[in-house]
């Protein structure tokens, strides 16, 4: 899409078109001959793994919105209905669900690959928010559609998740006269279309759930467009300085990403095909109930790490305003990360402070899983679980705004290779 | 072109400015149809106020009745647990308002101001933390415990402890018969 165009029209009539509509001139200059770091490993193969998520979600869920039913009474059967009578509509309601949580398992590596590599820094600033965006229109997407089936689990999901609002009363409580309800009441109850959650919730959930995943495909577009104006950074952190530093993406990645490919596939699979209910939750098994609210609620689990910082904080307000912060830190890395150097290869001290962050979004996650009453027993003494979780928020917290910044700027990098070709192919052969 | 480059308002820049205005008055007129259909609609608020029968509910019991899509909880309480909630001291209650719609806003969570008659706590069975339903006769004080974030509250269904903020909504009541209530 940017530099200049290795296309030359075949024939008369890719000529022609190429004259009134270069698509073809744009399919190739960013599939075919696009120049890519020739150092790029498997944590590269990611995005082309997203991208392949994206139309698993898109077609299994068109196909199964042609027997799902969004009303109270109706969607708990017309769900089991797909299951049971539609053919094979048990794969592709487990091809559905099983897929949002490998699109989550892979948006996660993506992340975290990003962070390693500082692929956030200049000059990618754009395409990292661009990202953060996309997980945020992610999870609002896999939210609604684990309301869709109307379980138990879907109803209270709906429930917990639509208060976070509420507690926007505590800045406004009254809109009105002192008995009307504050602000954060108000936006609730536009977003339920009514006291509770209910039909009117369901189906407009429904709809939104459909039109989302569309928005995350125009958001890719433009996150591919700000990857292929600077191009990919790759796992030296290093600029591309000239055409023996890169490989055209066709066939080196293209064969590449596919062979990464074939390996998610055959987990993806696996879960399909013998664990279909894994990561699922047995209450969603039971219809939505409105009088009673299952006694151990927990969140799918790539959300658990932000449902245990929640939980962590005892006021209403502070504890959503953490949970909402930890996504929006994210914006800030390109500009926290203050250091010369952007690989975490040649940078000793940041390397660990990263693997201690991978660590703390696992044990938040286990954490959030819990029960909000549990306790360690370590040797004798009782540990409240909460404990932990809130060092665990603390760091994560501190990792960004704290330890980013002042690692950049205390710490010695490594030194780096002179250019991407001399690390891959040694020295003397890339001054050829 | 020399009219552009004039410092006194011209023809055009009243008619940009105009134009503009009128765009950005109609896209916001436009937009609110789109924003106002979400909100509770007619047919949901006619169903507005409920009439109800209590006499089958027991000394210690309690039954559970559907207001507005929401779960009202009617609790007939013990000699005890009256006590229990008129004893408790406006130092320990960390909402210290009523939270009760037929009464002023700032009128303070006193037993009293709780309810109408000190048998029958009649209050909205929603936490009001994130929504979940409190589960009776559970928790340290004696009242009830929810199961989502474990928010603990009385037996006047006041906030005690936990990440709630507010005790238990009192919905706005009226007893129109010895068991007979009108609620909404
Ligand atoms: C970003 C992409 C998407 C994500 C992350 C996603 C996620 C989810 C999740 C987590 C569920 C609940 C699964 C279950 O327990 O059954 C679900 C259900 C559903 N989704 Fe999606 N979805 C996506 C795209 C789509 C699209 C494009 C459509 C339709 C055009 C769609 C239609 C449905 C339907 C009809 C259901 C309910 C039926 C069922 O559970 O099988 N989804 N989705
Ligand atoms: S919803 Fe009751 S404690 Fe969170």
């Amino acid at each position: 899409m940017s530099g200049n165009s290795t296309y030359e029209p075949k024939n008369g009539l890719s000529r022609w078109l190429d004259a009134r509509l270069p698509i073809m001139r744009l399919a190739h200059d960013t599939m075919s001959t696009f120049p890519t770091p020739r150092n790029l490993n498997v944590w590269y193969t990611f995005g082309g793994i997203l991208t392949f998520c994206l139309g698993v979600q898109i077609v299994t869920g068109i196909v199964l919105a042609m027997h799902y039913t969004p009303t109270a009474a109706a969607a708990f059967d017309s769900v089991e209905n797909i299951r049971r009578e539609v053919n094979y509509g048990w794969l592709l309601n487990f091809i559905h669900s099983n897929g949002a949580s490998m699109f989550f398992l892979a948006v996660y590596l993506h992340m975290f690959r990003g962070l390693y590599y500082g692929s956030s820094k200049a000059p990618r600033e754009v395409l990292w928010i661009l990202g953060v965006i996309i997980y945020v229109v992610m999870v609002a997407t896999a939210f609604l559609g684990y309301v869709l089936p109307w379980g138990q689990m879907s109803f209270w999901a709906a429930t917990v998740i639509t208060n976070l609002f509420t507690s926007l009363d505590q800045i406004i409580p009254h809109l009105g006269g002192a008995h009307d309800p504050g602000l954060g009441t108000t936006i609730t109850q536009w977003l339920w279309g009514g006291f509770a959650v209910g039909d009117p919730t369901l189906n407009r959930f429904f709809s939104l759930h459909y039109l989302l995943p569309f928005v995350i495909a125009g958001l890719v577009v433009l996150h591919i467009w700000a990857l292929h104006v600077p191009g990919n950074n790759n796992p030296l952190g290093i600029d591309v300085k000239g055409p023996q530093d890169t490989v055209p993406f066709h066939p080196y990645y293209t064969v590449k990403d596919g062979f990464y490919l074939c390996l998610f596939v055959i987990l993806f699979a696996f879960l399909v095909f013998f664990a279909p209910d894994f990561v699922g939750n047995p209450d969603n098994y039971t219809t939505a109930n409105p009088l009673v609210t299952p006694p151990h609620i927990v969140p799918e689990w790539y959300l658990l790490p932000f449902y245990a910082m929640l939980r962590s904080i005892p006021q209403k307000l502070v504890g959503v305003l953490v949970l909402f912060g930890a996504i929006a830190t994210l914006l800030f890395v390109p500009w926290l990360d203050t250091s010369r150097v952007r690989s975490m290869r040649f940078r000793p001290m940041m390397k660990q402070f990263f693997w201690i962050f991978v660590a703390d979004c696992i044990l938040l996650g286990y954490l959030g899983s819990q029960e909000p009453q549990a306790v360690w027993h370590l040797g004798g003494v009782d540990m409240p679980l909460l404990w932990p979780a809130r060092i665990g928020t603390l760091y994560y917290f501190a990792f960004f705004w704290v330890i980013m910044p002042v690692i950049g700027l205390i710490e010695t990098p490594r030194p780096r290779p002179d250019s991407i070709a001399a690390s891959v192919l040694g020295n003397a052969q890339a001054a050829e | 072109m020399a009219t552009t480059n004039t410092a006194e308002p011209t023809r055009r820049d009243f008619i940009h400015i105009a134009t503009g205005t009128v765009a950005a008055v109609g896209v916001g007129l436009a937009a609110w149809p789109f924003i106002d259909q979400m909100n509770p609609s007619s047919a949901v608020l006619a169903l507005s106020s409920v009439e109800i029968d209590i006499g089958s509910v027991q000394e210690g019991q309690q039954s559970v009745f559907m207001w507005r899509s929401k779960p009202v909880f009617v609790r007939r309480r013990t000699k005890k647990e009256i006590a229990e909630a008129e004893a408790v001291s406006m130092n320990d209650l960390p909402d210290k308002l009523a939270r009760n719609l037929n009464l002023p806003e700032d009128a303070p969570a006193t037993d009293k101001n709780r309810i109408e008659k000190p048998e029958w706590l009649v209050v909205i069975g929603i936490c009001t933390h994130l929504g979940c339903i409190p589960l009776n006769n559970q928790g340290e004080f004696g009242g009830y415990l929810c199961p989502c974030h474990g928010s603990q509250y009385d037996t006047a269904g006041r906030i005690r402890k936990g990440p709630a903020p507010e005790n238990l909504a009192v919905p706005p009541y009226a007893f129109i018969g010895p068991t007979k209530l009108k609620i909404g």
